[in-house]
């Protein structure tokens, strides 16, 4: 916050002051300050729970102010809904686009604005108009054809069109590149200019190091609900600038003491899985990841680097185009949870509460419920099994419910992971893939699922660990792979765990050596 | 994509493989025209097939027939756009009917016409707000509705024992004699109702309601307004129904409509329309009316000791390959 | 903050009053307006609780809280089962066809008839991924058609002993059908409540995308609910042959999707799956036998008990989403 620049503020066409917001159990944001000002490409950059989609829903109406005030041309507003906010001049590409996918361009571009005669649409006007526009936006295609026959890019420009079409001053940009191809991104860049040099202001947020350094003017980096720099784009460099997103200072280096993670471990023998080549469109690039038992690997990355999807497709929760998973050097004859359960293969997902907890159901439930089929006889649950696991991962695990029947929903959050790690460890399983296994929970059950790590490990467990806490990461992990963009740009071993060898590999790290070039050549 | 060529740069936006492209513009086709495709097809079969089928007379009955209970499919193409449903229409349908009768045996035309009118969009309007402002699900709040609308019938009708009969001399009668009448106000009908789904504010409404109601509201549409007045008019448009067919039946006949919501409904998906949602046309649910009907002549003829349960079978069959040979495209899509 | 803090305190607080209240409605409300509409009945007139009227109060909810109990483990995967009417019909056009060939073994091709109605049904849920509203409708549709097919448009006698004393018959003192429909209640309770299937079944309705992580068998939790929900139909569909003593699938089981539905929603079962409630359920169909019951003993027509059950049944699924919505 200190370092916050001088800027005059009649010049800002977008100002947040000081804005606070709460939710139960959290604050969002803390006095943070944002200002764009006319004619530039803002990047707005900060890592999971920064508060930057928490601003932007402020920014648009979603959510209204605890405290502070958000200015537009120099007058305060208060949006009540994203209606508000696009009727007084802010519109939002979200990263889903929001459009009907079913209707015709031309219709998406002018819904609810049609060009219209005694009530009647003049359609002839509409297509001509719409293909005008886009053309435009470089996007030259029939306006009649439906939205979704177009690949995403384009709908994108849609989007932005319909956006600006709507008198917008400033147009704020969620992700925008997360799906789009090489040249359609250069497309968007040049769609983006063109807008800044009429003044518009563009909001830009991205986890892409390159494309911020490309397109974006200034930048306000945020982390835990605060605003920490805001700068010129050009005079923060890349180390830097991943050091403010992370908190880290880059003089400080520090080995151990905040997590309650031990030395390293030894790592025996084969892997146990192999995971090679796995492929999909948009998302993985040919990651190849070996477990082995005993060892903690670390997955490295930005949010949006495939992390979480290199997890989910070795547990066989997310469709491959191509790639191969074997468990104890048996290839996995079908792609699907079932099977690489079944083979050893257990993964806890980062969302919790969507993708975890049965939230009905009671602890008990909940932690024997992977392992119904090997407690069960003739369709019946064996209570005497079941309560010897429940019992003894409540102790294990030091769970804290008012009894094991209680409902997981009720639980906090920490209690709900044990809950979780409970499903899994009763399996006995070979490989554990841990997505985030410590966020959203209290630093007391934090620093115990982190020693129950480091054990499960001792005992020969393979463990991946994937967190946005560099600490954790680098404390927990005996080798740590690096991902950006879908694919592994380093691995760091022995003493290259460490917090600058990490932060280098994702500033510097380059994803696309030949892809990229090629196609612009 | 020839379209694409002109500028190779900024080409690269909207191309997509043209592969892909060109599947999905099979499969739209498929899903749009296909009905008319059948129905054609049908059509010459039996004409070739089926003696005394090629028959102005035979055409005509067909037409006259199924002419005002067409516009229950009309009125649910509306809603199932929305991704809604109106199970109610089949009750609706014999309750207008049965009040034109009571109205033009105490009222007249006007009155014969009016009380049904008023009181079925009065029924959509309670069911649309249920949808749109107590967020309960159509199918439960349309299914109240029919029981509903069967009960209010047959209050006013002693149970279903009264019969109330158009007076000969009304003027209410015209409104359903000949020919040229019944199949005049449904293509009429059918004209507006195509004009109002892809020429006005409102129908454009209804597409992005149905093809995602998120997107609708941050695009700034009347959702909670639209969803409402979608149930009046499927809700006005069957009382209308009932009051016509009333009127050509001379009658307000009380065990009429048992049912007719499921064959609106089979009509609207043959003709293409999503029951997901978002997609759909008047056209469709034209051709899809009229290749129900006309299988039922068919059925009617050469499978007579059948009678009406053989076209509810091959309702239900049709409807259930239709919805699956729509999800698998749909998903196929997705995958690609 | 310290205007915030006090407006948290007191939110919680009236939020738990009312939601008390409102899950106490939810859980015991039809237990109470049970006894409510009992003291009533009964005071208006007190042969209301004779052995006699319980009789044939017992014919009319049977095959409604069968065909329930079916619905509620569908409503418990988060799906619905618009086709149970139709199953109906068709079980009242098999059992002629076979009586032939003994009346056991026509019943059991009833149920199996039943089964592969669910089976359609739940393959297409489960495999083709189509809505369930969707998937029952196209089935409500066709089957009904079937039946009236397969059987003629009149209705045909029935005069086979085991069949007609399924439908009027007791042992001691108890009707068939109620102490068949007793043990299947048990039984749904004991498979909800200690089998393997039941969690799964429970933990597929409430988190979908949880249970397939876990590895669970998501499509053969769903498609067993379809199926078990189509035989319960089709046995509805028995008792009432038995008990009208005549197979007319024009008519049988008209509506009963939504008695169904209602009984099951009044029990407590919410329609957004994940939760079940067998006694409940079996509430919900006393309390809908009670209420066409009072509307019949008062001389009130059926036009509007109609009108009455339809008002029910919405007034029951807003409360119901008032409080799951929160």
């Amino acid at each position: 916050m200190a370092q916050r620049q001088p800027a005059d503020p009649a010049q800002l066409v977008l100002d947040v002051r000081s804005v606070s917001k709460s939710f139960p159990g959290v604050r969002a944001l803390r006095g943070v300050d944002f200002g764009v000002r006319p004619g530039e490409v803002h990047a707005l950059v900060g890592e999971n729970g920064a508060g930057k989609s928490t601003l932007i829903k402020v920014v648009t109406g979603v959510y209204q102010v605890d405290e502070g005030e958000v200015r537009l041309d120099g007058r305060p507003v208060a949006f009540g809904s994203p209606l508000e906010a696009q009727d007084a001049g802010i519109s939002t590409i979200y990263q889903e686009i929001n459009l009907i996918p079913l209707m015709s361009v031309a219709r998406n571009l002018f819904l609810n604005r049609e060009p219209s005669r005694f009530g009647v649409i003049d359609s002839a006007r509409m297509k001509r108009e719409a293909y005008e526009i886009l053309r435009g936006y470089g996007v030259d295609v029939n306006p009649s054809r439906p939205l979704r026959s177009l690949g995403l890019g384009a709908q994108q420009m849609v989007a932005i069109a319909r956006a600006v079409q709507i008198d917008a001053r400033v147009v704020i940009m969620d992700e925008p590149t997360s799906s789009l191809e090489t040249r359609e991104v250069e497309t968007l860049f040049r769609v983006i200019r063109r807008l800044r040099d009429q003044g518009i202001a563009i909001v830009y947020v991205s986890h892409r190091l390159d494309e911020l350094y490309e397109i974006c003017d200034r930048v306000t980096i945020m982390r835990d609900g605060e605003t920490v720099h805001v700068d010129e784009m050009a005079r923060v460099d890349r180390l830097q600038l991943i050091a403010l997103m992370l908190g880290r200072d880059l003089t400080d280096v520090r080995q151990h003491g905040a997590t309650a993670f031990a030395a390293d471990h030894d790592v025996a023998g084969e892997p146990v899985v192999r995971a090679h080549e796995l492929h999909r469109a948009h998302q993985l690039d040919k990651v190849s990841v070996d477990l082995r038992p005993g060892e903690v690997v670390g997955l490295g990355g930005l949010l949006g680097s495939g992390r979480s999807e290199t997890a989910r497709a070795i547990a066989g929760a997310l469709p491959l185009d191509g790639g191969s998973v074997a468990v104890g050097g048996v290839p996995l004859r079908r792609h699907s949870t079932a099977a690489a359960i079944r083979a050893g293969v257990v993964m806890l997902p980062e969302d919790r509460k969507s993708d975890g907890i049965i939230p009905n159901l009671s602890v008990r439930e909940n932690i024997v419920l992977a392992a119904l089929p090997r407690i069960s006889r003739a369709g019946l649950v064996d209570k005497g099994k079941q309560d010897e696991i429940v019992e003894f991962f409540f102790e294990r695990l030091r769970i804290k419910a008012s009894s094991p029947a209680q409902k997981v929903g009720e639980l906090s959050g920490g209690n709900q992971q044990k809950v979780m790690l409970a499903r899994w460890l009763c399996l006995n399983p070979k490989a554990l893939l841990l997505d985030e296994p410590t966020r959203g929970i209290d630093v007391g059950a934090k620093a115990e699922v982190q020693s129950l790590i480091d054990e499960l490990a001792k005992e020969g467990l393979a463990v991946m660990l994937i967190s946005s806490d560099l600490e954790e990461l680098i404390e927990g992990s005996d080798r740590i792979v690096v991902l950006k963009e879908g694919r592994m740009v380093a691995e760091l071993t022995g003493d290259a765990v460490s917090q600058g060898a990490l932060m280098t590999a994702l500033a510097e790290g380059d994803p696309s050596p030949t892809a990229g070039d090629g196609a612009q050549a | 994509m020839t379209t694409t060529a002109s500028t190779p740069g900024d080409a690269a936006a909207a191309a997509s493989p043209p592969t892909e492209s060109r599947r999905e513009r099979l499969t739209g086709l498929a899903q749009q025209q296909g009905g008319v495709a059948v129905l054609v097809l049908v059509v010459v079969l039996a004409s070739v097939f089926s003696h005394g089928f090629a028959d102005t007379g035979n055409f005509q009955s067909i037409l006259v027939g199924n002419a005002y209970t067409s516009l229950l499919a009309l009125g649910m193409t509306f809603v199932i756009i929305t991704g809604g449903i109106d199970l109610s229409v089949g009750s609706v349908f014999a309750l207008g009917g049965v009040l034109a009768a009571w109205g033009s045996l105490h009222g007249g035309l006007a009155v014969g016409l009016l009380l049904p009118l008023a009181v079925s969009g009065a029924i959509g309007l309670i069911q649309g707000l249920l949808v749109s402002r107590a967020r309960l699900a159509p199918f439960i709040v349309t299914l109240a509705g029919l029981l509903f609308a069967r009960g209010l019938l047959q209050a006013i009708s002693d149970e279903g024992s009264t019969t109330y009969l158009v007076p000969r001399d009304s003027a209410f009668v015209a409104l359903g004699h000949g020919a040229l009448v019944p199949i005049g106000t449904a293509v009429v009908l059918f004209v507006l109702g195509g004009v109002l789904l892809t020429r006005t504010r409102f129908g454009q409404a209804l597409f992005a309601l149905g093809g995602s109601e998120n997107a609708a509201m941050l695009m700034g549409l009347p959702v909670t307004r639209t969803k409402t007045l979608v149930y009046v008019l499927s809700g006005t448009l069957a009382g209308l129904a009932g009051a016509l067919n009333a009127a050509r039946l001379q009658s307000g006949v009380t065990n009429i409509g048992v049912g007719y919501e499921l064959t609106a409904i089979a009509a609207v998906v043959i003709g293409g329309t999503l029951l997901t949602g978002g997609a759909g046309s008047v056209a469709g649910t034209a051709a899809g009316v009229l290749l129900l009907a006309v299988i039922q002549n068919l059925i009617g003829v050469h499978l007579s000791k059948y009678g009406s349960s053989a076209s509810d079978l091959a309702n239900g069959v049709f409807l259930a390959l239709v919805v699956l040979v729509q999800t698998t495209l749909a998903r196929a899509r997705r995958l690609s | 903050m310290s205007t915030g803090t006090a407006e948290v305190s007191a939110a919680p607080k009236a939020g738990l009053n009312k939601g008390r209240v409102l899950g106490w409605l939810q859980e015991y409300g039809v237990y109470a307006a049970i006894v409510v509409l009992l003291a009533i009945n009964t005071a208006l007139k007190p042969s209301f609780l004779s052995v006699e009227n319980f009789r044939v109060q017992t014919f009319q909810a049977v095959p409604v809280l069968v065909v329930a109990l079916g619905m509620a483990l569908v409503i418990a995967t988060e799906g619905i089962d618009l086709s149970v009417g139709a199953v109906i019909a068709v079980a009242s056009a098999v059992i002629p066809l076979y009586l032939g060939y003994g009346s056991i073994a026509s019943i059991l091709v009833a149920l199996v008839a039943g089964a592969l109605s669910g089976l359609l049904a739940g393959g297409m849920v489960a495999f083709a991924r189509v809505q369930p509203i969707v998937a029952t409708l196209a089935l409500m549709i066709g089957l009904r058609g079937l039946a009236v097919m397969a059987n003629g448009a009149t209705a045909k006698s029935i005069s086979d002993p085991v069949l007609l004393g399924l439908g009027l018959n007791s042992w001691l003192g108890v009707p068939q059908m109620l102490v068949i429909a007793l043990v299947i209640v048990v039984i749904v309770m004991f498979v909800v409540r200690r089998t393997t299937f039941g969690r799964q079944l429970m933990a597929v309705g409430d988190n979908r995308a949880a249970s397939a992580l876990s590895g669970l068998p998501v499509r053969r939790v769903l498609v067993t609910v379809y199926v078990a929900s189509g035989v319960l139909a089709a046995l509805a569909g028995v008792f009432l042959v038995g008990h009208g003593g005549y197979a007319d699938p024009a008519n049988y089981g008209l509506n009963y999707e939504l008695s169904a539905i209602t009984a099951v929603v009044v029990g407590g079962t919410p329609l957004s799956g994940g939760r079940i409630r067998v006694l409940g359920t079996v509430a919900g169909a006393v309390f809908m036998q009670l209420i066409t019951a009072t509307l019949i003993q008062n001389n009130i027509k059926n036009s509007y008990e109609q009108m009455v059950e339809a008002v029910i049944i919405v007034g029951a699924v807003y409360a119901a989403r008032g409080r799951s919505g929160r």
